[in-house]
């Protein structure tokens, strides 16, 4: 038959009644800042997990006045503290900051002062120590430390970890819901353009009902084409993302690893979750042009008769 | 079989003082499965209405209508649909899609239905040829001279073979010649066993093919046989 005949695939002519061009671009942008939020989560996530696996494990154990006697003719506090560090069951590894070592870290603070020895206070020990299972919690060790040497201060990971898991936590809380936010405005989007679809062709369904339509076959006319054009939106948006996405994750990775950016610290930065990320797009933004097509022609019939 | 026991309609007239227009009041016939029916009456009698009930486009008021043996009152949106494509309407104003061809238009309920697309391209074509639109296949209705749109209409409403047809004027904008080929086609899906039921104000018509009569008065059925 000649070409103007309706397409196989559009059984029913309706198929042409949704001819929103700007769908895929708001559907893309959309995807854009969807993607933007996944990273940030991912990111969040990659860098929490990095410091975390650091600082676990690890007690930092400040010693002031490190170079008094404990008692007349006693060891020094610093030396007394290692030592019953040393002995301590599940406790390795402890070893004092060197001076250098330790001005290096204040300078930024104290500026040259710090190594040049003409600092008006007197610095505290800095020991560190890696903790394992069976190790006392910071707490009991800092109360049996003061014992020896009396204003001691233990600072485990534990506590640092525990806030850190929290900001992780709300950061991703926040990229969950700025999904959500977006599947929404992605959803409803696509609801008003069929809107405007159902509406415009208010007629042509009426008659096409009283030929014993059924919903489904309406529904699924509109929803096989907003389906296409919110994929298309989802794989441009997705796309689109990419060398952003990428630029972040080369921003990020000199935060988690210790090379040098560029050559390919370009794959190796980006997860593979976020490569990934058009194709997931173009999926997730095809079901919810799909759904949020059907539901929207499903209420409209039902009012309609 | 059609069966109306009883059936009134009142529009609801929304907004106006005047109470529920009276479209149909208690109207009770029986028309035996590949019966043939004239409805007549002056304009405003009530045959659009009957036939709406008919096909499915609106509920009774009162009373209890049963077609082709389904309880209409007890169908489900998709029974109703489902029941739709066994009756072929052929509407006052003809209702055919504008954007698309005569072809698509005679074509939709075969689609409905979900046949092949070799066997519509031949039903289709065969049928519109049958009723003089051969080289008419793809035009849109509004290239179609209003005799010629009403040939497209009947012919969908007869192309799914229907146990049920429904005709509403099929006639008003054919000549002689035409309205007997379409007699023709419609007595043909009669007699193998189509039942069928033709509203006309053409007094000749009914004369040429005499067949049972409903007739309405303001809504009541005065004449039934
Ligand atoms: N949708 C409606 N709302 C309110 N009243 C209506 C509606 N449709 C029809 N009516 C009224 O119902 C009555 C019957 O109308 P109907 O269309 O059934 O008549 P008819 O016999 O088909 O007339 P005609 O021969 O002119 O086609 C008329 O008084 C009409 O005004
Ligand atoms: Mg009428």
């Amino acid at each position: 038959m000649a070409k103007r005949h309706a397409s196989r695939a559009d059984r029913i002519g309706l198929r042409a009644a949704m001819a929103d061009r700007l769908l895929p671009f708001m559907v893309a942008a959309m995807s854009f800042l969807a993607a933007l939020g996944l990273a940030g989560s991912i990111a969040a996530g990659a860098l929490a997990t990095h410091w975390l696996s650091g600082a676990q494990g690890l007690m930092t154990i400040e010693v002031p006045t490190p170079s008094q006697p404990i008692a007349a003719n006693g060891p020094l506090r610093q030396d007394a503290i290692l030592t019953l560090l040393q002995a301590t069951p599940g406790l390795t590894d402890a070893h004092l900051m060197s001076k250098t070592a330790l001005a290096v870290l204040l300078k930024p603070w104290l500026g040259a002062a710090a190594s040049d020895g003409t600092l008006p206070i007197a610095l505290p020990a800095v020991i560190v120590v890696h903790s394992s299972g069976k190790a006392p919690d910071a707490a009991a060790l800092g109360v049996k430390l003061a014992s020896v040497a009396p204003g001691t201060l233990v600072d485990s990971g534990a506590r640092w970890a525990e806030r850190l898991a929290a900001l992780t936590t709300s950061l991703r809380a926040s990229a969950a819901a700025v999904l959500l936010i977006v599947a929404l405005v992605a959803a409803s989007v696509v609801a008003v353009a069929v809107r405007a679809g159902l509406s415009q062709r208010r007629e042509a369904i009426e008659i096409i009902h009283g030929l014993g339509a059924l919903d489904s076959d309406i529904a699924n006319q509109f929803a096989l084409r907003a389906m296409r054009l919110a994929a298309t939106g989802g794989l441009l948006g997705g796309l689109v993302a990419l060398p952003v996405l990428a630029w972040l994750g080369i921003l990020s990775a000199s935060f988690v690893t210790n090379a040098p950016a560029g050559g390919n610290s370009l794959i190796a930065a980006l997860p593979p979750l976020l490569w990934a990320s058009p194709v997931i797009f173009t999926l997730a933004t095809a079901l919810i042009g799909w759904l949020a097509a059907q539901i929207t022609v499903r209420g409209w019939l039902k009012r309609l008769a | 079989m059609i069966s109306f026991s009883h059936v009134g309609l009142n529009y609801r007239r929304a907004g106006s003082g005047v109470a529920n227009a009276v479209a149909l009041d208690d109207v009770d016939f029986e028309i035996p499965e590949g019966g043939f029916r004239w409805l007549t009456g002056p304009s405003g009698a009530g045959k659009t209405s009957l036939l709406k009930l008919m096909y499915l486009a609106i509920t009774p008021s009162s009373g209890r209508i049963d077609l082709l043996d389904t309880d209409t009152s007890r169908l489900d949106r998709r029974g109703t649909a489902l029941l739709r494509r066994r009756i072929g309407v052929v509407y006052q104003d003809f209702r055919l899609l504008r954007h698309l061809t005569a072809y698509d238009n005679v074509a939709l309920p075969l689609r409905l239905a979900r046949r092949k697309e070799v066997q519509v391209r031949a039903d289709v074509s065969e049928l519109l040829r049958w009723v003089g639109l051969a080289g008419r296949l793809d035009h849109r209705p509004e290239e179609l001279s209003g005799g010629e749109q009403q040939r497209v209409a009947i012919a969908r409403a007869v192309i799914a073979r229907p146990s049920l047809l429904l005709a509403d004027e099929p006639t008003g904008n054919l000549d002689d010649d035409q309205a007997e080929r379409l007699m023709h086609l419609i007595r043909s899906l009669n007699r193998l066993g189509t039942t069928v039921i033709v509203a006309t104000h053409n007094q000749g018509l009914v004369a040429r093919h005499p067949a049972p009569v409903l007739e309405l008065h303001d809504g009541r059925l005065t004449r039934h046989g």
